[in-house]
C-alpha cells in the first residue's frame, strides 16, 4: 500500500524506505512435549513469562524450566500492545523499576542476539489544561530528581519536534506543553517475544503451547505442581504470569487478588510515508500514537468501562479516541483504519504491578501491569526470576508486593488518566 | 456498545451509564475488622470469567444505581434488579457464578 492522492502526503520529517525485515532462523524454539516434572513452571507464555524463564536460566543457572501457554506464544497482550517504552513515572519506586527495564532494553538485542527494532525515538506526553500542566511538570521534576532523562517542552517546541501536530488554542484539547523523554521509544512486540523464546529455548527451557493450567496441587500451603489440559505436571516452584487471567488462576490456587480485567484496544493504519518520528501520548484524550518502522500509524485507545474477557472492545471507545486524534493531527483525517483489536488488561487499584510472593509457598505472582507493561518486559522478567530463584523479592520489586494493599503503601500511578501506556 | 436495561428507563446506550464493578458488597464495620479484612473490603472485587452480577448507574438518565447480570465472555446481558432486593439466579450455566453476595 503506497501513497495515493487519497492518503497522507510524504512526511516533512523525511522519507524512510520501509526497512527490510531480517531473515528468521528456520526454528526459533524447540517443540517439545511436557515432562512429568520441572524445577520451575511458568504459567503464561507472554513476554513477561518468557523473559522470566530466560533470566532464570541465564542469571540463576536453572534449566529445568517450562513455560506453559494456553493458546499460542505472545497471543495475549504481548503482541497486542502499542509498544510504547518509557520510564518517566512519578513515584520513586516506579521510576526505579521502569528505568531498570529501560536500561535492559538498551542492550537487549545484543544480549539475546536477536533484532527487535528497539528504537529510542523519544516519547512526548502532552498536557492540555492547567491541571494537566501542573501534574506533568510535577512528574518532570520528580524524574529529574530520579536521574531520568526528561525535558519540558513549550507548544512551539512540541510543534518543532512534531510538525504535523495542531497547536492552535481554538480546539477542545489545546496543547499547553509536554514532557519529553528522549530515551523512550518503541520495539516490535512479537519479535520481543520470539527473541526471548529463542534465547530461553537455547538455554534449555521447554516452551509448551496449547496447554492450559486448570488447577494447582497444593499440600500444606505449599505448591506441588499444576493440573493442565494435558494432565498433571509436578513443580518445585510455580509462577503465575498470566496478565488478564491472573484472578482466575489466583482463585484456583485459593486466594484472591485486587485485579479487574478490562478490554483495551488499539488500531493500525495502512503503510504511509513517514510523518511522525517520535511517540506522542495524551492521557487526557486517550491518544497514543507512533509510526512503526514500515510506516503504519499505531494508535492505542482507552479501556472499556466494564470487566471483560472477550479480547474485544467497544466501537464508541475507538470513535472517541479518533475524534481527539483528528483534532491533534488534522492530517490523519485522510488516513484509513486497517485493523482494530483488543486485549484484556489486568488493572490494580493503584495502577501499579504486583510482583512477588503469594499466600501459597513456592507460588509466585506477576500481574497488574495493566495498560503499560510491555515496556517492563525485560525488567519484569529479570526481577521475577530473582524473586523465584531466591524465594524473596529483589529490592526493586519489594515495594510491589501483594501485601501493600494491607499495609496501605500503594504506589498510585493513575496520574491524570486511568490509562498509561 | 452495550444496550443496558435500566430498571427505571428501559434499554439505553451504554454511554449513558457508569460502571460500578461487583454488586452486593456490604459495607462492613471498619472497627470490627483486621487490616487484612479491611484491605479485602477496600480493594478486592470479584473478577469472574462468565456471568457477573455488577453495578451500573444511569447517570444520563434517571441517575439511579441498579444491579445487572452480564456475561464477561460473551457480553450477553441478563436480568437487571434493584439494590437491596433478592439477587436473581445467574442466567444459564455458561460460566462461574459471580457475586459473593
Ligand atoms: C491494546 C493494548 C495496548 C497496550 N499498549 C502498551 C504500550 O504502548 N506500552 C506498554 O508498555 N504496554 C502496553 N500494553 C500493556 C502490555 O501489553 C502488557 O502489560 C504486557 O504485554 C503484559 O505481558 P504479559 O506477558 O504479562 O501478558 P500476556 O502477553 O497477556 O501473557 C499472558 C499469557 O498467559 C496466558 N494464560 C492465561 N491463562 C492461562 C492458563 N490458565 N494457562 C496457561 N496460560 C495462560 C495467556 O494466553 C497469555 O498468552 C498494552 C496492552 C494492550 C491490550
Ligand atoms: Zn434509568
Amino acid at each position: 500500500m503506497t501513497n495515493t492522492p487519497d492518503t497522507l502526503p510524504p512526511g516533512k520529517i523525511g522519507r524512510r524506505k520501509a526497512a527490510m525485515l531480517p531473515e528468521q532462523p528456520p526454528q526459533l524454539w524447540r517443540s517439545v512435549k511436557a515432562r512429568k516434572s520441572y524445577d520451575v513452571i511458568i504459567v503464561g507464555g507472554g513476554g513477561h513469562g518468557l523473559a522470566t524463564a530466560y533470566y532464570l536460566a541465564k542469571n540463576h543457572g536453572l534449566s529445568n524450566i517450562a513455560v506453559l501457554e494456553k493458546g499460542w506464544l505472545a497471543g495475549g497482550n504481548t503482541a497486542r500492545n502499542t509498544t510504547i517504552i518509557r520510564s518517566n513515572y512519578l513515584w520513586d519506586e516506579s521510576a526505579a523499576i521502569y528505568e531498570h527495564s529501560l536500561k535492559l532494553w538498551e542492550t537487549l538485542e545484543e544480549d539475546l542476539g536477536y533484532e527487535m527494532f528497539f528504537s529510542q525515538r523519544g516519547v512526548l506526553t502532552l498536557a492540555h489544561s492547567v491541571s494537566d500542566v501542573r501534574s506533568k511538570r510535577r512528574s518532570f521534576y520528580a524524574n529529574a530528581l530520579n536521574g531520568i532523562d526528561c525535558e519540558w517542552l513549550t507548544p512551539a517546541e512540541v510543534k518543532k519536534l512534531v510538525p504535523i501536530i495542531n497547536i492552535s488554542e481554538d480546539v477542545r484539547y489545546p496543547v499547553h506543553g509536554a514532557t519529553y523523554q528522549p530515551r523512550g521509544g518503541i520495539a516490535k512486540h512479537d519479535w520481543v517475544a520470539w527473541g526471548y523464546a529463542k534465547a530461553a529455548s537455547d538455554l534449555g527451557v521447554d516452551i509448551i503451547q496449547g496447554t492450559e493450567v486448570t488447577g494447582f496441587n497444593i499440600q500444606n500451603h505449599k505448591v506441588q505442581g499444576v493440573q493442565t489440559s494435558q494432565g498433571d505436571i509436578a513443580a518445585g516452584k510455580v509462577a503465575l504470569v498470566a496478565a488478564g487471567h491472573s484472578s482466575i488462576l489466583a482463585n484456583l490456587a485459593g486466594f484472591s487478588i485486587p485485579i479487574q480485567s478490562r478490554p483495551l484496544q488499539a488500531l493500525v493504519s495502512p503503510l504511509y510515508e513517514q510523518v511522525l518520528n517520535t511517540v506522542v501520548m495524551s492521557g487526557a484524550v486517550h491518544v497514543y500514537v507512533s509510526q512503526a518502522h514500515k510506516g503504519e500509524l499505531v494508535m492505542g485507545a482507552g479501556t472499556d468501562a466494564f470487566n471483560s474477557y472477550a479480547q474485544r472492545g467497544s466501537f464508541h471507545v475507538i470513535e472517541h479516541q479518533l475524534a481527539a486524534a483528528l483534532e491533534l493531527f488534522p492530517i490523519f483525517s485522510r488516513a484509513k483504519v486497517l485493523r482494530t483489536w483488543g486485549g484484556i488488561v489486568d488493572i490494580a487499584p493503584d495502577a501499579s504491578p504486583i510482583i512477588g510472593l503469594t499466600p501459597v509457598e513456592n507460588l509466585f505472582i506477576n500481574t497488574g501491569w495493566g495498560t503499560g507493561g510491555f515496556k517492563a518486559t525485560p525488567g519484569s522478567g529479570w526481577l521475577m526470576a530473582h524473586t523465584i530463584a531466591h524465594g524473596s523479592p529483589h529490592e526493586l520489586n519489594r515495594p510491589f508486593a501483594l501485601d501493600r494493599f494491607i499495609t496501605g503503601h500503594l504506589i498510585d500511578e493513575h496520574g491524570a488518566a486511568g490509562v498509561a501506556h | 456498545m452495550l444496550y443496558i436495561p435500566c430498571p427505571h428507563c428501559g434499554l439505553c446506550n451504554e454511554t449513558e451509564f457508569h460502571y460500578g464493578a461487583e454488586a452486593g458488597v456490604a459495607y462492613p464495620d471498619p472497627n470490627a475488622l483486621t487490616d487484612s479484612e479491611w484491605a479485602k473490603y477496600l480493594h478486592i472485587r470479584a473478577n469472574p470469567k462468565g456471568w457477573f452480577a455488577e453495578r451500573w448507574v444511569h447517570f444520563a438518565g434517571c441517575g439511579r444505581w441498579f444491579n445487572l447480570w452480564r456475561n464477561t465472555i460473551t457480553h450477553e446481558i441478563g436480568l437487571a434488579y434493584l439494590p437491596f432486593t433478592t439477587q436473581p439466579k445467574a442466567p444459564g450455566n455458561t460460566g462461574q457464578e459471580g457475586s459473593r453476595a
